[in-house]
């Protein structure tokens, strides 16, 4: 079995913040916090979260925001749950929390609460089970969940919930694994997964493991490294993870490393990407690999970064 | 979490690029380069139609310009990057000043869907144009989603404007037979199967579940017969049952269906651990399924005994089956309950 090709990832995701005019950069320049948090969170695994310029990237994260408090994917984007949470996140890899107007951040996530329950992900009305969870993360890390309705989010993301005891996108919807990753990482930050059958859930995403060891999304779908993360994290959040092939499931991910260039690719040969590459990596995290910090399923961060949040500075 | 796939728009016809510098309806127009912050952005001239379309695009933006050139404007924006979500907000905001023919609009999203069919801004800008367009919409809706899975008959984002469609606009008339018809072409599809169990469930035109389910079953097991490795019309039969063990346990083409595939000796996985959730509950079974357990098993230790022995047996099989998922098996048998009296 190969190698994480660690430092080869670090030069990779270096690389991608400077050339912000290769056609990467470009094309991604409305989610470039996403791409932010992606990279600078796989970096923090890895150990090398300070060969980043903290300042230069808070200044910049603030400038992203809005008069609503709520965050846009880029300077001069409009605001969005989905880069306010990478936004939180990023600054709470940065023990930065504090340069926030938490108040003002609030305000924006608990307006997007729908009548429902549910979350919009913008004043545009899109609803989606993907902004529960961005909204529930973003304010419990925020220390201010008590902000929404909490019950009504929750029975919201229950009626997600499918035949298969997975979650969809709305009620309805097929179960689907990132669908399912953020229904369970909602229910399991607000302290509900009783809600769950872990056992029928448990079976459903351990059948997403095919022949090559990788993990797919849903039924007779193609493997991807991304499921490697929401599949995975969804397991230990249900304490099934050891339901699966956990050697088999590195080797996969390990071959989908570009070893030369730095990189993660969907599946093995493919073109690597940012978004691939910190899944995989916060995949091995969560299989143990050496040499990894360790991940919080629900969080989506590393565990020192979620203990500093909630315990204070530790004196280790 | 955003998906990080944007299409580039090369080919398919592009013509020259004429600069929006020299358009006459751009003129007065002051182009704004993008501001990534501290680090300044390197002029180099990666893509002119790019480049030149983002920065008029954020001269436009930032001055709020409601007009028929920033309607255009957004359409050669969304060309080039599809997935920057800011532009398809500025483009509702135009088309509400203008007030738009948005009949119009369909057809423009159906364009960008040809290149660009799991884009999410794109579905969330057809939802808002269809709802403003009201229940007349709904054949339309149907239509395009129907041609969207002729190319991909699992596009997520498809069927979810497609559930959309029904209980806000109508049309359930077709839709079941619609989900006999994709599972015809490809009985795996797993999305057709959930969209049958939507279509069973919350048609106000069925019934309901209790009412269909008795068909429903008959549906499921002649899919299982075909095709017993197919996980999808297992869990769709064990879906009908939800809540309903008792029923489920009674229902004796469910234990049949599973006998008929351990007899074949093939692709019994499903079939097994199916039995193995009635054993579960305190199903009894005949000799014949006894027998046909046994008969799967590699080393002869004699006749299954009690149930538990049975029901273990069907764990240690599963698990020589499907190794990948030993532990899971192994769990399984852990769970079994106690052997009652023999």
């Amino acid at each position: 079995m190969g190698e994480l090709a660690g430092d080869k990832h670090v030069k990779y995701i270096l690389s991608v913040e400077k050339k912000k005019d290769s056609f990467e950069s470009v094309v991604m320049e409305h989610l470039r916090l996403n791409g932010a948090y992606w990279g600078l969170t796989t970096l923090d695994l890895l150990g090398k979260l300070d060969t980043v310029d903290s300042d230069e990237v808070v200044s910049w994260i603030l400038q992203c925001q809005h008069e609503s408090g709520g965050f846009g994917g880029n300077i001069g984007h409009d605001p969005h749950l989905l880069y306010t949470l990478s936004a939180v996140q990023v600054l709470a890899l940065f023990d930065k929390l504090d340069v926030l107007d938490i108040n003002k951040v609030t305000d924006y996530i608990r307006a997007l609460q729908n009548e429902d329950g549910s979350f919009s992900g913008d004043i545009w009305g899109e609803v989606d089970t993907r902004f529960s969870y961005c909204a529930i993360c973003c304010l419990a890390i925020l220390k201010r969940l008590d902000s929404i309705n909490v019950e009504k989010a929750v029975r919201y993301i229950v009626s997600c919930k499918t035949l298969d005891g997975g979650f969809g996108c709305t009620p309805g919807a097929e179960s689907h694994a990132g669908q399912i990753f953020c229904c369970v990482g909602a229910l399991a930050i607000t302290g509900s997964l009783h809600h769950i059958d872990k056992d029928l859930l448990g079976w459903w995403l351990c059948e997403r493991q095919v022949k090559s060891g990788g993990l797919n999304g849903r039924p007779e779908k193609l493997a991807d490294v991304c499921y490697s993360w929401w599949v995975l994290s969804s397991l230990i959040m249900i304490d099934r993870v050891h339901w699966i092939d956990k050697e088999k499931l590195i080797k996969f991910i390990l071959d989908c490393q570009d070893t030369e260039n730095g990189g993660i690719s969907d599946r093995p040969d493919d073109a690597v990407d940012i978004f691939h590459t910190y899944f995989g990596v916060a995949g091995l995290s969560l299989l143990e690999y050496p040499g990894l910090k360790a991940t919080d399923p629900a969080y989506a961060l590393p565990v020192d970064v979620v203990n500093r949040i909630f315990f204070g500075r530790c004196s280790t | 979490m955003a998906s990080s796939s944007s299409s580039s728009s090369e080919g398919e016809g592009r013509r020259a690029w004429v600069p929006l510098a020299s358009r006459p309806e751009f003129a007065g127009v002051t182009p704004l380069p993008q501001d990534d912050g501290p680090s300044p952005v390197v002029a180099i001239a990666y893509r002119d139609d790019f480049r030149e379309t983002m920065d008029y695009f954020r001269s436009l933006y930032s001055s709020r310009e409601l007009s028929p050139r920033s309607l255009l404007l957004t359409s050669l924006a969304i060309s080039v990057n599809p997935a920057n979500y800011t532009v398809w907000h500025f483009r509702r905001q135009v088309l509400e000043a203008l007030g738009a023919d948005l009949t119009e609009e369909l057809e423009f999203t159906e364009g960008v869907a040809k290149r660009n069919a799991k884009n999410y801004q794109l579905w969330h800008h057809r939802r808002w144009v269809a709802e403003k367009l009201g229940p007349d919409a709904a054949s339309r809706e149907l239509e395009f989603t129907r041609k969207i899975f002729c190319l991909d008959a699992k596009n997520y984002h498809a069927w979810s404007h497609r559930q959309w469609v029904l209980q806000a606009l109508g049309g359930w008339e077709d839709e079941l037979d619609y989900c006999a018809q994709l599972l015809k072409e490809d009985v795996f599809n797993h999305s057709a199967w959930n969209q049958r169990y939507f279509v069973i469930t919350k048609s106000p035109s069925l019934g309901g579940l209790n009412a269909m389910r008795d068909s429903e079953v008959d549906y499921a097991i002649e899919a299982i017969h075909a095709n017993p490795e197919n996980e999808s019309p297992w869990r769709y039969l064990r879906g009908l049952y939800n809540d309903e063990n008792e029923a489920w346990l009674n229902d004796s083409r469910v234990h049949s269906a599973c006998l008929h595939v351990l007899k074949a000796k093939r692709n019994f996985k499903f079939a097994l651990s199916t039995l193995l959730d009635l054993l579960g509950l305190g199903f009894k079974p005949n000799q014949e399924i006894k027998d046909a357990i046994t008969s799967l098993r590699t080393s002869d230790s004699g006749e299954a005994g009690s149930d538990s022995d049975l029901a273990n047996s069907v764990c240690s099989i599963l698990g020589r089956e499907d190794p990948m998922r030993a532990n899971y098996w192994t769990w399984r048998s852990s769970k079994l309950p106690q052997a009652a009296e023999v």
